[in-house]
C-alpha cells in the first residue's frame, strides 16, 4: 500500500490523529444526544461518573475492558497480516463450547486453577477452529475472508442456538442454557487488586481473566515485534508480492494468523461465562466481538493502543448503562452509535484530517515557530 | 389439491419474503460492479425502513415515507460514498460503521420520537402500501392449476413487489446495455483505463453508490410500508446480509440474483412451514440449519466447490490517480 500523505511525527501519528477522530466522533455523538433533546454534557457526566465513580464502576469497566482487550487483540492480530477479520464475534460465541465443555467435565471435581488453563487451551482451540475454515478458504480457494468470516457469525449462531437449545441445555429446563457451574468452574475475583488502591469492588465481576488478557496483550506484541513469523506476517500484510518474492507462504501464514486471530476471540469467552454467569447463555458475547473492530482501528493494532482503546469501551459499556438509568431518553443502544461513528472517524475516515495536520506540521517546519496561524486543524 | 394448495402458499411467501433482498442485492449489484464492496446493505435497509416508518406515521402519506426512505438510504450512500471513494478509507471499515451506527440511532430516535420501545406507531389506510389485484384475478380463480398460480400467487402483492421484479431486467438493461452501465462495469474490472479516456472514476461510483441507495430505499420502504404496519427496531434481521450473500451466489448478474433471492426466500419461507412439522423421509430438520443454510450455500460456492464465483476486479481498491 502507498502512502500518498505527508510523514508525521511520531506522537502526531500515533496521538494526535486518533485522538482528532475520537474527539470528532464524540462530537456527532452530541449532536444525537441533541437530536433526543438531552444535554450532551450532562451525558458526559453520567457516563464517567458511572464508568470510574465509585470502585464498584470501575470494576464494571474493567470487566468490560477485559472482553474487548481480547476481540481487539483478535481483530489487530489479522490487521497486520492484511486480512479483515470480521468473525471475532463468531469465534468467540463457538469458544464458548470450549469453556462450557471443560467447566462442564471438571467443574464439581476440580479447583479452578486447573480448570482456568483447561478452559483457556479449550477456548483457544474452538475459537481457532472457527477461524481456521474462513482462513484455510482464504488461502486455499480464494474466498474472501471478509464474506467468508460474516457468514461464520450467522452460521455460528445458528449453531449456537441448536446446541444451547437440544444439547447442552439440562433435562427439564426451559431456558436456553447450561447448567450453573460448581466452584470449579468458577474465577476468583480480582477484589485485593483494585483494595490497594482502596477501591471496593462490590458486585462487580472483574475477574482474574483480566490478567490473563494483558498476558495476551503481551505476547501478541512480542508475536508482532519480535518474532520471525511476525515479521513475515507484518511483511504479507504490507506487501504480499514482497512476501512471496521472499519465499514465504502465503497460505502458511493466514491459516495461521487467523487461527491465532479466532484463538483470541475464543479466550474472550471465559471473561462472561467463568467470570460472571458461571454458565453458558444464549448471546452471551453480545456484539463484543465488533466492538474488537473499533478497539483495534482506534488502537492502531497495537497492543499499547489496544489496552487504553478496550478501557474506554468499557468506560462506555458501563457509564452506557448510567446514562440509560439516569436518562430514561438514551438507552444503552447510543454506545453502539459511539462505536460506528468510531469506526468511521477512526478507521474508514483516518486520513480525514490527516492533510490539514499534515499541512500544519510543513507550515511549522517551514517557518518556524511564529506561523502557528497556517494551522488548520 | 391440499398439497398444492400448500405449495402455493409457500410460493407466495417466498415472492413476499424475496423483495427486500432482490432491491438490496441489486443494489449491492451496482456498487460492487463499480468496484466498491458495499456491506452497509443492511444499514442503508434499515434507515429506509426507519425513516419510511417514521414520516409516514407523521404526514399520513405513503409516498411521502417512501421518499424519506430513499433520501436517508441515498444519504448514508454517500457517506460510504465519501469514505472509501474521496478519502480512500476501507470500504469494508466504513460499511461496518454504516451499520452500527444505523442500528443504534434508529433505536434511539424513534424511542425518543415515538416512546413505543424502538418501533413507530402502527400505519393503517394511506400511510401503508395496499395491495394490488391484477386484472381478472377474480375471474380466473375457479379455473384448475392456472386458477390459483394467477389469482392466489401472482396476484395480489404490493405495487413494490412488482416494482422489485421489474428492477430485476432494468437493472440488466442498464448494466448491459448502456453506457453508463459499460462504463460502470470497466471501472469496477479497470478504472485505470477508464480514467485514461477521459471519464471521471470518483463521480462514475458516487453515481453507483446513489443508485444502491435508491435501491436499499425501496428495500426499507418495502419492510415497514408493506410487509408489516410500521418500523420495529433492529426488522432487517440480516437481511442485507442475506442480499449480500444472495450478489455473491448470483457471481454479481442481474438475473442470477433474482434466482439467489427467490432461492433464499424459499429457504426462509420453507423453514416457517417446517417448524414443528417433520418431513416426510428426512424426518424433523432443525430450524437452525434451514436459517443457516443460505450462509452455508454461499460459503460453498465462494470456496468454488460448485462453480466460481470471481468477484469485480477492482473490487475494494481505492482509486488514486497517478499524477
Amino acid at each position: 500500500m502507498s502512502n500518498p500523505y505527508a510523514k508525521l511525527p511520531a506522537w502526531a501519528e500515533y496521538g494526535l490523529i486518533p485522538l482528532v477522530n475520537l474527539v470528532v466522533a464524540f462530537l456527532v455523538a452530541g449532536l444525537v444526544v441533541l437530536l433526543v433533546g438531552e444535554n450532551p454534557l450532562e451525558a458526559a457526566y453520567h457516563m464517567v461518573n458511572g464508568a470510574f465513580g465509585r470502585g464498584e464502576y470501575i470494576g464494571f469497566t474493567l470487566y468490560y475492558a477485559t472482553t474487548f482487550i481480547f476481540t481487539g487483540l483478535s481483530v489487530a492480530v489479522a490487521f497486520h497480516a492484511g486480512l479483515f477479520n470480521i468473525g471475532s464475534e463468531g469465534q468467540a460465541y463457538i469458544g464458548g463450547i470450549g469453556v462450557a465443555l471443560v467447566c462442564l467435565w471438571f467443574d464439581a471435581t476440580m479447583p479452578w486453577f486447573i480448570v482456568f488453563p483447561l478452559a483457556i487451551v479449550g477456548s483457544a482451540l474452538f475459537g481457532a477452529l472457527w477461524a481456521f475454515l474462513p482462513g484455510w478458504l482464504q488461502a486455499k480457494r480464494g474466498s474472501h475472508i471478509v464474506i467468508t468470516t460474516i457468514m461464520f457469525n450467522f452460521i455460528a449462531s445458528s449453531l449456537m442456538v441448536y446446541l444451547l437449545t437440544r444439547v447442552l441445555k439440562p433435562l427439564g429446563s426451559m431456558a436456553p442454557q447450561t447448567r450453573t457451574f460448581e466452584a470449579g468452574g468458577q474465577l476468583p475475583k480480582l477484589d485485593w487488586l483494585l483494595s490497594i488502591f482502596g477501591l471496593d469492588i462490590g458486585n462487580a465481576p472483574f475477574n482474574v481473566s483480566f490478567l490473563l488478557a494483558l498476558l495476551a496483550a503481551f505476547a501478541v506484541w512480542a508475536l508482532i515485534w519480535r518474532t520471525r513469523f511476525g515479521y513475515e506476517m507484518r511483511t504479507m500484510g504490507h506487501s504480499p508480492s514482497a512476501g512471496r518474492y521472499a519465499g514465504i507462504s502465503e497460505t502458511r501464514i493466514i491459516i495461521i494468523v487467523m487461527m491465532i486471530s479466532g484463538g483470541l476471540a475464543g479466550m474472550m469467552a471465559l471473561n462472561p461465562i467463568m467470570g460472571e454467569q458461571f454458565r453458558m447463555q444464549l448471546d452471551f458475547v453480545q456484539g463484543a466481538g465488533f466492538v474488537g473492530i473499533a478497539v483495534a482501528l482506534m488502537g492502531r493494532s497495537h497492543p499499547a493502543g489496544i489496552i487504553p482503546a478496550a478501557i474506554l469501551f468499557g468506560m462506555l459499556y458501563q457509564g452506557g448503562a448510567e446514562i440509560a438509568f439516569e436518562m430514561p431518553s438514551i438507552s444503552r443502544d447510543m454506545i453502539v452509535i459511539i462505536q460506528g461513528l468510531v469506526i468511521l472517524f477512526a478507521g474508514a475516515l483516518e486520513n480525514m484530517f490527516r492533510p490539514a495536520i499534515g499541512r500544519a506540521f510543513a507550515g511549522l517546519g517551514r517557518r518556524s515557530a511564529p506561523a502557528v496561524q497556517t494551522g488548520g486543524a | 389439491m391440499d398439497l398444492f394448495q400448500t405449495i402455493i402458499a409457500i410460493l407466495e411467501s417466498t415472492i413476499r419474503v424475496s423483495v427486500p433482498l432482490i432491491f438490496a442485492a441489486l443494489g449491492g449489484l451496482f456498487t460492487e460492479r463499480a468496484g466498491v464492496f458495499d456491506i452497509s446493505l443492511e444499514g442503508k435497509m434499515l434507515g429506509a425502513a426507519f425513516a419510511a416508518g417514521a414520516v409516514a406515521a407523521v404526514s399520513g402519506s405513503v409516498m411521502a415515507g417512501l421518499l424519506a426512505a430513499i433520501l436517508i438510504s441515498v444519504l448514508l450512500s454517500l457517506v460510504h460514498g465519501y469514505a472509501s471513494i474521496t478519502q480512500r478509507g476501507s470500504q469494508i471499515v466504513s460499511g461496518v460503521a454504516i451499520n452500527f451506527v444505523v442500528a443504534g440511532s434508529t433505536v434511539i430516535l424513534g424511542e425518543a420520537w415515538f416512546r413505543q420501545g424502538g418501533r413507530t406507531p402502527a400505519l393503517s389506510g394511506d400511510a401503508r402500501f395496499q395491495t394490488v389485484t391484477l386484472p381478472f384475478a377474480e375471474a380466473v380463480k375457479d379455473v384448475p392449476i392456472l386458477g390459483p398460480i394467477y389469482s392466489d400467487l401472482l396476484s395480489g402483492h404490493f405495487i413494490l413487489t412488482y416494482l422489485a421484479f421489474a428492477m430485476v431486467p432494468f437493472s440488466w438493461w442498464v448494466l448491459y446495455r448502456t453506457r453508463f452501465g459499460l462504463r460502470l462495469r470497466a471501472v469496477g474490472e479497470n478504472p485505470g483505463a477508464v480514467d485514461t479516456a477521459g471519464i471521471s472514476v470518483i463521480w462514475l461510483r458516487y453515481r453507483a453508490v446513489i443508485c444502491a441507495g435508491i435501491l436499499c430505499g425501496f428495500a426499507g420502504a418495502y419492510l415497514s410500508l408493506a410487509m408489516s404496519a410500521g418500523f420495529v427496531k433492529g426488522m432487517t434481521a440480516g437481511k442485507g446480509y442475506i442480499a449480500l450473500a444472495a450478489l455473491i451466489f448470483a457471481k454479481w448478474r442481474p438475473l442470477n440474483i433474482m434466482l439467489a433471492c427467490l432461492l433464499f426466500g424459499f429457504l426462509d419461507a420453507l423453514a416457517i412451514r417446517l417448524q414443528g412439522n417433520p418431513l416426510p423421509l428426512i424426518g424433523q430438520v432443525p430450524v437452525q440449519l434451514m436459517q443457516a443454510l443460505p450462509y452455508i450455500l454461499t460459503v460453498i460456492l465462494l470456496a468454488g466447490f460448485i462453480g466460481k464465483a470471481i468477484p469485480p476486479k477492482a473490487g475494494g481498491i481505492p482509486y488514486v490517480k497517478e499524477r
